[in-house]
């Protein structure tokens, strides 16, 4: 057991995947010498060699599509996309591509890809450096997509990932990469199935599902409404495709009120689908609507703005309250 | 058909690479062209060879004409002809090595068959019983990309895994002028220039992508535009079943020695249209499609082994009965091809368990079950 930050433990993870399969190959911008803009990959490079930690050109498309033919070639590409913002001129690759090559090629062919996209704001950046587009890729099917909140889990979800026959596509929560969790480098890999999601903290007023970097926000309003005499469970959903649904509807049964909270515009967002299908499986024990917070339907918005546009602590609370009103 | 593979001397590389101009070494009206130096890259090909080129052609053509035939009555969905591209793609497909692999698009149907493809397979994704038709590791070519230009960065990516492995192999990507335009193309150069892959672009310029001309998508030629990537290009006559064999092997030369990409432009046309939705009148001449029509691949190479005495009626009358039976195989694989079951729907999505396709399996298999209590 050892205390890291969710941005070591990754390395960690990454790490022990390299050491374990000599197929297992990174590529993407500025990953090598440099560790990548978020260090993820720190000292891979030194260690592994540049032959498996590949420094790419500068265009997204090429660092997906090629990872496609090297997958083919009987790799594990592990990509880095910098940014989640710069995912979209890969998104044809992706969506066109990765996702449905299996399923074209009636299973003759597995793409084992993992896509690292950090995602999130919180983080006073420009344009582009902080969105959550982890809808569009949880829409397409034949993509995994997954997100730890913490370092435990990134240190395992990556690994796993990369162990998956199907491509995965993993957001990491840029802001939550200096967070500090335990880590148990000796646990078995399939011990927790990659899409289980997990009761973060147990309560028994309202069910709030987060996950990624809204997990702490959660759990922190959690703390607050706890202190306000309200009781919160906070659910951290860890995979959106697949959703561990028998998770948040067990919760459900308990609280009789849901609220999923996300960065991403709420409109056509996770939550929506969320809301629908506990709506259809939790009817009977539901006590309010369910009830969604998430980013506005506006763009990301001048870093100035965004802890408006964010979903926080009080935010979250203010929509647990409309739950629980009579 | 096997064609002698034949060594390709490094050191002679440069020196083809540096021709200048169009390779031909068959002209229009199937004489031999004297003087190119791509000459000694088919030296191994003699009389057999240039019979069996021309077999392959042939078949490729009926294969070609008998889908056309089964869209017109509806057996198929769709058809993408290759007609007038006989050359291109059994001269380039013949180049080859067993343990390169190819990446094509969707009109690549005689590279597929010189690839040993079941041409019965061929058909599943025009009939519509799949979306694709073989398996790629099989037979060493992936399966179509109708997303034109994207597999150019597929084959670029396996190229990368080929230098990662120390191996000696190449992949070799289909693309046409108007993938040519598209950012994976650019960037498929990008990354094989910088990785120095083995890898070779293989363009079939056929003049058209669907209703645009090639000027449409650039003034400059196709073979030119990897000079600013450092990838050397070679324009080659793409209705030349020769100079296109003599040229791809030069290309494929260069990625097994580790020099790196190529670039080959087969210069050529698309005789029918893009596809069997297509009307070609609408947007361009009869008097081209007519200077086309002297440039047909296949009667170019039947000019030529007339002229040297290589084939009689009786060849021809075999390679007529190869064609025609390929072309019953053909039809009457088609017509008995099956539909897949509902439950092919949810196979092969994923290769591990997946809650949410299985609950959606269960639930739609419940449902069609509800119609057999019915009845």
């Amino acid at each position: 057991m050892a205390t890291m930050t969710l941005g070591k433990a990754l390395n960690a993870g990454l790490r022990q995947a390299m050491e374990q399969d000599p197929k297992v190959v990174l590529m993407g911008e500025d990953i090598g010498k440099l560790g990548g803009v978020f260090r993820v990959t720190e000292g891979l490079q030194q260690q592994f060699g540049d032959r498996r930690v590949i420094d790419t050109p500068l265009a997204e498309s090429g660092v997906i599509g090629t990872a496609v033919g090297l997958a083919m070639r009987g790799y594990r590409p592990v990509c880095e996309i910098q940014f989640d913002g710069f995912v979209y001129p890969a998104f044809d690759q992706i969506v066109s591509q990765v996702a449905k090559f299996r399923f074209r090629n009636e299973g003759r062919v597995s793409l084992p890809m993992t896509i690292r996209v950090p995602y999130g704001g919180g983080i006073g950046a420009v344009e582009h450096h902080s969105e959550s587009p982890e809808a569009y890729f949880a829409h397409t099917a034949g993509l995994r997509v997954v997100t730890p909140s913490n370092a435990a889990d990134g240190h395992r979800m990556i690994r796993q990932a990369i162990a998956s026959d199907d491509p995965v596509v993993f957001f990491e929560p840029k802001r939550r990469y200096w967070e500090k969790g335990d880590v148990d480098d000796e646990a078995p890999l399939g011990r927790v199935p990659l899409h289980q999601a997990r009761v973060a903290r147990e309560g028994s007023d309202v069910t709030v599902a987060a996950y990624g970097p809204m997990v702490a926000t959660s759990l922190e309003a959690a703390r607050i409404g706890a202190e306000e005499g309200t009781s919160v469970e906070v659910l951290d959903l860890r995979s959106l495709s697949p959703i561990d649904f028998d998770t948040i509807e067990a919760s459900v049964h308990k609280t009789g009120r849901l609220v999923v909270v996300h960065e991403a515009p709420v409109f056509g967002g996770l939550g929506a689908e969320i809301a629908a299908r506990i709506s259809e499986r939790c009817f009977y024990h539901l006590e309010s609507p369910v009830r969604r917070v998430g980013g506005f339907a506006t763009p990301y918005p001048a870093s100035r703005l965004e802890r408006h546009f964010l979903p926080d602590a009080d935010r979250i609370l203010h929509e647990v309250d409309r739950c629980l009103e009579p | 058909m096997a064609i002698a593979q034949v060594r390709v001397p490094g050191e002679r590389i440069a020196e083809w690479m540096g021709f200048d101009g169009l390779v031909q070494l068959i002209s229009v009206d199937g004489q031999r062209t004297v003087g190119c130096p791509y000459w000694e890259l088919v030296a191994d090909v003699g009389a057999d060879q240039l019979r069996d080129l021309y077999t392959d052609m042939a078949v490729v053509r009926r294969i070609d004409a008998e889908a056309m035939a089964l869209q017109r009555q509806g057996e198929l969905g769709l058809w993408a002809p290759l007609l007038g591209q006989e050359a291109a793609q059994v001269g380039s497909a013949r180049a080859l090595r067993s343990d390169d692999f190819a990446f094509p698009s969707y009109r690549e149907h005689g590279v597929v068959y010189c690839r040993g493809v079941d041409p019965v397979s061929m058909l599943r994704m025009w009939r519509g019983t799949a979306l694709s038709g073989w398996d790629p590791a099989e037979h060493g070519i992936a399966t179509p990309a109708i997303i034109v230009g994207a597999q150019t960065l597929h084959a670029t990516g396996y190229a990368l895994g080929v230098a990662l492995d120390g191996a000696s192999s190449a992949a070799l990507a289909y693309f046409g002028d108007g993938a040519s335009s598209e950012g994976d193309v650019a960037e498929a150069f990008g990354f094989a220039a910088s990785f120095v892959v083995p890898v070779v672009f293989f363009c079939q310029n056929n003049q058209w992508a669907i209703s645009e001309p090639v000027r449409l998508q650039s003034h400059a030629s196709i073979a030119q535009r990897g000079q600013g990537y450092g990838i050397p290009g070679i324009q080659v006559d793409g209705n030349d079943v020769l100079a296109v064999l003599a040229a791809t092997r030069v290309a494929l030369a260069r990625a097994y020695a580790g020099l790196g990409p190529t670039l080959v432009e087969a210069v050529t046309y698309r005789m029918g249209p893009h596809t069997t939705s297509d009307d070609p009148t609408r947007y361009r001449s009869t008097i081209e499609e007519e200077e086309w029509r002297v440039k047909d691949p296949l009667a170019r190479l039947h000019a030529l082994l007339q002229r040297e005495g290589l084939i009689d009626e009786h060849f021809e009358a075999q390679v007529a009965a190869t064609a025609d039976e390929v072309a019953a195989t053909l039809r009457q694989g088609c017509l008995s091809m099956p539909d897949p079951e509902p439950s092919a729907l949810f196979e092969h999505v994923y290769a591990e368990p997946h809650p949410l396709l299985d609950e959606e399996r269960q639930r739609y298999e419940a449902y069609l079950a509800g119609f057999d209590e019915e009845a």
